[in-house]
């Protein structure tokens, strides 16, 4: 089956990062993962949790050179979402053996293990730019997550001159460089 | 210091923002420098970790935002109880592929036990059993059909009556009784025509609808009864495999057919009939099945409707019976004298028939 055209229209507004496409994807099909995860012993948290992360793993698979969805957007996302949830019942030492496989399921587990891998990358990013301290942190951020203009930090951040302000957030890069690669090594 | 003005220039070479002149030098640097090479490509690999780490956090801000949105417009529910309706759509999505195969085994069995019901239900009427008389439109066309070949022969229907059915009937007594189907006889009055095509108006005498069977009395002034019948009547009953056969008019001339005796019972194990083997058409009803004997053994009635060649035939003793309730019943009658003695006995088959086409007649019923 074949996704159709809505579909890959839908696909390619997300990787596009297209609000709109976000929000219906995440309207049709929210409430099936919800009850999902409800009926299988998780909260509204986890199927929030479990639902957002197989969004995540929706857009890299949709953003991939490689891209092909062989199945409906909906059946995907089921299938990550089931086997996120299985894996995190068994760490939680909650496995229940009675999860209804009636459901169409496709085999996601290589799109998953890519997606760990991004995961596992951004928890140390995430690590590292929450160890960086302020103003650091937020200068990086300012920099290279909002890319805003040197000139236009260093009058937010109150450095007399951009140069200045250059010269502090090389200081923080080369630090958050130490932080992320001396857990990034390790975790390789 | 140092390293803050090389990571400058790493991330300026990255980005592409150095001039041609520069971009030359520092590659040069680069090449002949494996420290430098070195930092550049970790350099190149930790930016694009960031492009992802900011896509992500995108991403999980715009996905919170969304559920956020959806949630304050009520398009999506937290905690409370799930509405009943999204919990039935639920349900739906989920388990609509196992209803639609559940929905059409149920259709399916549905469609088997019916129709299971219908062929192992006991009604004679049904579609299993056809009665062997024919539909009033063969009859129209095949009177057209011999008004056109025997135009001396006028017919004794009367001008307006409407033809409802037709079929096979013989003599049971050369005074002009003849025995058929009861239900061959569904109009107001009947009419016979012998093999030679002649007509003859006649009345019915007795009729028994549980044993499907009437008599019908000749009250014509051009039939001449006949010296003495050929064949008998048997009383007793039959046995299977016995060698039979019929003359009866499925169209308008005689037709001869032959088979056995197949079962002690008709349809439905019923004692009133036989089965036999042999094969019948609409217009057989009413006809003589005669043994190699001569003897009657039976009037054809029904056969099953899907199986070929399975006909039911009324035994010959319920003649005996009908022929006594008349004479019980109407004593102004003059006697019914049933044939006991059959003297085609031994007699090749050709002669057999010749000698018995004579017997058998045509029994068409109309409405006025």
């Amino acid at each position: 089956m074949k996704a159709d055209t809505t579909e890959q229209a839908l696909l390619k507004g997300l990787a596009n990062n297209d609000s709109k496409a976000i929000e219906t994807i995440y309207k049709d099909n929210f409430s099936m993962v919800q009850a999902f995860i409800l009926h299988n012993n998780g909260s509204y948290d986890d199927a929030k949790d479990i639902f957002q992360e197989a969004m995540i793993a929706l857009y890299e698979k949709a953003q991939s050179e490689s891209f092909v969805l062989t199945c409906q957007i909906k059946t995907y996302v089921y299938s990550i979402c089931r086997r996120l949830w299985l894996k995190r019942l068994q760490q939680l030492g909650r496995y229940s053996n009675q999860i209804d496989s009636l459901d169409e399921t496709v085999p996601v587990e290589e799109d998953l293990e890519i997606h760990e891998k991004r995961n596992a990358e951004f928890a140390i990013m995430d690590r590292a730019m929450n160890s960086l301290g302020e103003p650091c942190k937020s200068l990086l951020e300012g920099y290279y997550l909002k890319k805003m203009g040197m000139q236009e930090l260093a009058i937010e951040f109150g450095y007399t001159n951009a140069d200045n302000a250059k010269n502090q957030k090389y200081k923080c890069l080369m630090r958050l460089k130490k932080l992320f690669f001396s857990q990034y090594n390790i975790g390789d | 210091m140092d390293d803050i003005l090389l990571l400058e220039a790493i991330e300026r070479y990255l980005s592409g923002d150095m001039d041609a002149a520069e971009r030359t030098y520092f590659e040069t640097l680069r090449k002949n420098t494996p420290e430098i090479d070195q930092m550049v490509v970790e350099h190149s690999m930790f930016l694009h970790q960031m492009d992802i780490y900011s896509v992500h956090r995108n991403l999980k801000q715009s996905l919170q935002a969304t559920h956020a949105k959806l949630l304050e417009r009520g398009e999506v529910n937290e905690g409370g109880e799930l509405t009943t309706k999204g919990r039935v759509i639920q349900l739906w999505n989920k388990y609509k592929r196992v209803t639609a195969i559940a929905a059409s085994v149920g259709g399916i069995i549905a469609l088997v036990i019916s129709g299971l019901a219908i062929y192992f239900s006991p009604v004679v009427n049904g579609s299993q059993i056809e009665q062997l008389s024919k539909a009033i439109e063969v009859i129209k066309k095949n009177q057209q059909y011999q008004g056109t070949l025997i135009n001396e022969v006028k017919s004794k229907i009367p001008e307006n009556a409407k033809l409802i059915s037709g079929g096979s009937g013989f003599l049971i007594d050369p005074k002009g009784y003849i025995i058929t189907n009861a239900h061959v006889l569904k109009g107001s009055g009947a009419v016979v025509v012998n093999s030679k095509g002649q007509e003859f108006n006649a009345t019915i005498a007795n009729i028994d609808l549980e044993k499907d069977l009437a008599i019908l009395k000749i009250n014509d002034q051009d039939y001449e009864p006949l010296k003495s019948l050929p064949y008998s009547i048997r009383r007793a009953n039959t046995d299977l495999g016995e060698q039979i056969f019929t003359l009866g008019y499925p169209r308008n001339d005689i037709v001869y057919g032959e088979g056995y005796l197949s079962a002690r019972t008709g349809y439905n194990s019923d004692s009133l009939t036989y089965q036999v083997q042999i094969s019948a058409n609409p217009g057989n009803s009413g006809g003589p099945v005669f043994n190699n004997n001569g003897e009657v053994i039976g009037v054809l009635s029904t056969r099953q409707a899907q199986a070929e060649g399975v006909t039911f035939a009324v035994k010959s003793k319920n003649i005996f019976r009908m022929v006594d309730e008349l004479s019980n019943s109407d004593t102004s009658l003059e006697k019914i004298k049933l044939p006991t003695h059959s003297t085609l006995k031994g007699v090749e088959r050709k002669l057999q028939i010749t000698r018995l086409e004579d017997c058998v007649f045509y029994v068409k019923a109309y409405r006025k």
